[in-house]
């Protein structure tokens, strides 16, 4: 669905994305993932043929959005950074207007816009002026709009920023029900909103994508160490002496815990889960156990990870 | 057509929704009631006065005053707002050609234009009932002086559609406009009161005032070299913004 080859946008005296390139299949709700100013919004305004890169090519269902921008822009439902719309317009007016615009005909646009109107959930507040509604409904104002006319490919660019909880829940099953139907990629810096919608996520920081990969994948390609963490009741030196001898159990660090309990967290020599072990362990010393965990790193963690390291790099 | 047409309603609703739509018929009306005093006045004073679009059009500077006030705030907002606002985005993300959008946005400001102007027509009919003297209302005139609205508002609102291309500050954008009316104004008059001279530059510079033009079309004479100059003018500055918008699509 989407192809981007070597992307590469410059503005006067700094580069904002350098030399990219992905894939997204068709159907793929993808997490576009990023610090402020790394470049995700810029890539959308080139995605969507907002404005030209500098070099590297960008097609869209095979369409190239520099030589066939109209076709492009028929394919793709955009909503651009801060979700824009003519606050003086009524919900139902606007979507209208949108759907004209964007090519249907007078039946065609009246038919859509029901639709959506439906589906995004707009129906109580369709006669509204848009200026005087919540940002929840805003927001879905232009989820609506971005499909209104049947794209192919829908790109939202931040469409949970701002939202309180209740809005942020219902926005997010919204988009997740879009990416039945859709190929979407939106972005966003909120990392549980990527693990929650999307089937892949592409990191990007200073204009480079640091990691593309499946959200699950990510996760246990920076969880390799695979540390066991374990609550036990026992003395630190009492855990020591059981533990001393297991060739699997590289280190063991120990700190004091509340009541008697110590936490312990065991490094495994080569991987291996090592949950089994401590607690057969445990068993046999007859000590009380009330935790055994393996902690999973989350994205929040593998993102801090990459872009720190990248910081380091460039230092 | 039809996604002109959508665009045009669209300028227009945004007009009438918003304050300084209003502030426009304002201007226009408060400033249309000096003239209508400085109508008055002349009337009374002069045994043969004057056709009253000829005291209105040409002699007086109520006119301009109108023009030059209202034109760059009926256009200010055309792109400046819609870019500061982040609607130009969704605007251009959109199957629709440049052309379609400068030509609408100038058709939207005209229209407004022209209706801000209406009240003035009542103005002119209720003097033509208070003094029963048709020779000075003519139909002819008539005619004239809206030609006349609609070709120099033409040139005057198509500088601030170009103006308001540039930025995305309204206040920008009138100033610009303004200024350029105003230049435009200034130089029209200097030449217009000049134009007896007759080398050839000085008949140049006649041909291109717009203030004559103006007296012209309000006696009711409507020159084609007028109507050419004033379409070249308004079609050069829509060229112009669309290659504004092009460049700033494609660079």
């Amino acid at each position: 669905m989407i192809e981007v080859q070597d992307l590469t946008k410059r503005y006067p005296g700094r580069t904002a994305v350098d030399g990219i390139s992905f894939t997204v299949g068709r159907g793929e709700v993808v997490g576009f993932l990023g610090p402020n100013g790394a470049g995700k919004s810029t890539t959308m305004r080139i995605l969507s043929s907002f404005m030209p890169a500098t070099s590297g090519t960008v097609r869209i269902a095979g369409y190239d959005v520099f030589h066939q921008p109209d076709e492009v822009r028929r394919r793709i439902g955009y909503m651009p950074e801060n979700n824009p719309l003519h606050t003086d317009m009524r919900v139902r007016d606007y979507l209208k207007f949108r759907a004209r615009l964007k090519g249907l005909g007078i039946g065609r646009s009246r038919q859509r816009v029901d639709r959506v109107i439906e589906q995004c959930g707009l129906k109580d507040v369709e006669k509204r002026i848009i200026g005087h509604l919540s940002k929840g409904y805003r927001q879905r104002v232009g989820l609506a709009d971005a499909l209104v006319h049947e794209p192919d490919l829908i790109i939202l660019d931040e469409p949970t920023i701002g939202l309180d909880p209740h809005q942020l829940r219902s926005v997010r099953a919204l988009i997740k029900e879009l990416g039945r139907q859709h190929t979407v990629l939106l972005s966003t810096h909120i990392l549980t909103e990527v693990e929650m919608t999307c089937s892949r996520v592409l990191i990007l920081n200073q204009g480079r994508i640091l990691a593309a990969d499946r959200v699950e994948d990510l996760e246990s390609r920076f969880s390799q160490d695979g540390r066991v963490v374990a609550e036990i009741e026992a003395s630190p030196e009492a855990i020591r002496e059981a533990f001393r001898d297991l060739p699997e159990v590289a280190s063991i660090e120990i700190q004091a815990a509340a009541g008697d309990f110590q936490r312990v967290a065991f490094t495994p020599k080569s991987g291996e889960d090592l949950r089994p072990l401590v607690f057969e362990q445990v068993r046999q010393q007859e000590w009380n156990l009330r935790e055994l965990t393996r902690p999973r790193l989350s994205l929040e963690d593998i993102f801090i990870q990459l872009t720190q390291r990248k910081k380091g790099g460039d230092l | 057509m039809g996604v002109f047409f959508t665009l045009v309603r669209r300028e227009l609703g945004a007009a009438f929704n918003s304050l300084t739509g209003y502030v426009v018929v304002a201007i226009t009306l408060l400033l249309a009631g000096f003239g209508l005093m400085d109508i008055l006045q002349r009337l009374n004073a002069d045994r043969t006065p004057s056709p009253i679009p000829e005291i209105f059009f040409a002699d007086g500077i109520v006119f301009w005053l109108i023009l030059i006030l209202t034109t760059p705030v009926i256009t200010m907002r055309t792109f400046a707002a819609e870019k500061a606002l982040g609607t130009y985005e969704a605007l251009m993300t959109t199957p629709v050609g440049e052309w379609q959008v400068v030509l609408a946005k100038f058709a939207g400001s005209l229209v407004f234009y022209l209706v801000s102007w209406a009240p003035l027509v009542g103005v002119l009919v209720v003097l033509r009932q208070v003094t029963r003297q048709p020779q000075l209302l003519d139909p002819w005139a008539m005619c004239g002086v809206l030609a006349g609205i609609t070709c120099i508002g033409s040139t005057f609102l198509s500088i601030g559609v170009f103006a308001s291309s540039l930025t995305r500050s309204q206040i920008i954008a009138a100033m610009t406009s303004l200024l350029i009316g105003i230049g435009l104004w200034t130089l029209s008059l200097r030449f217009s009161q000049t134009e007896t001279t007759g080398d050839r530059w000085g008949r140049l510079m006649d041909h291109l005032s717009v203030t004559h033009h103006m007296q012209d079309f309000a006696r009711g004479v409507i020159d084609g070299r007028a109507l050419v100059f004033h379409l070249s003018v308004t079609v050069f500055f829509l060229f112009l913004t669309q290659r504004v918008i092009e460049m700033r699509r494609w660079k």
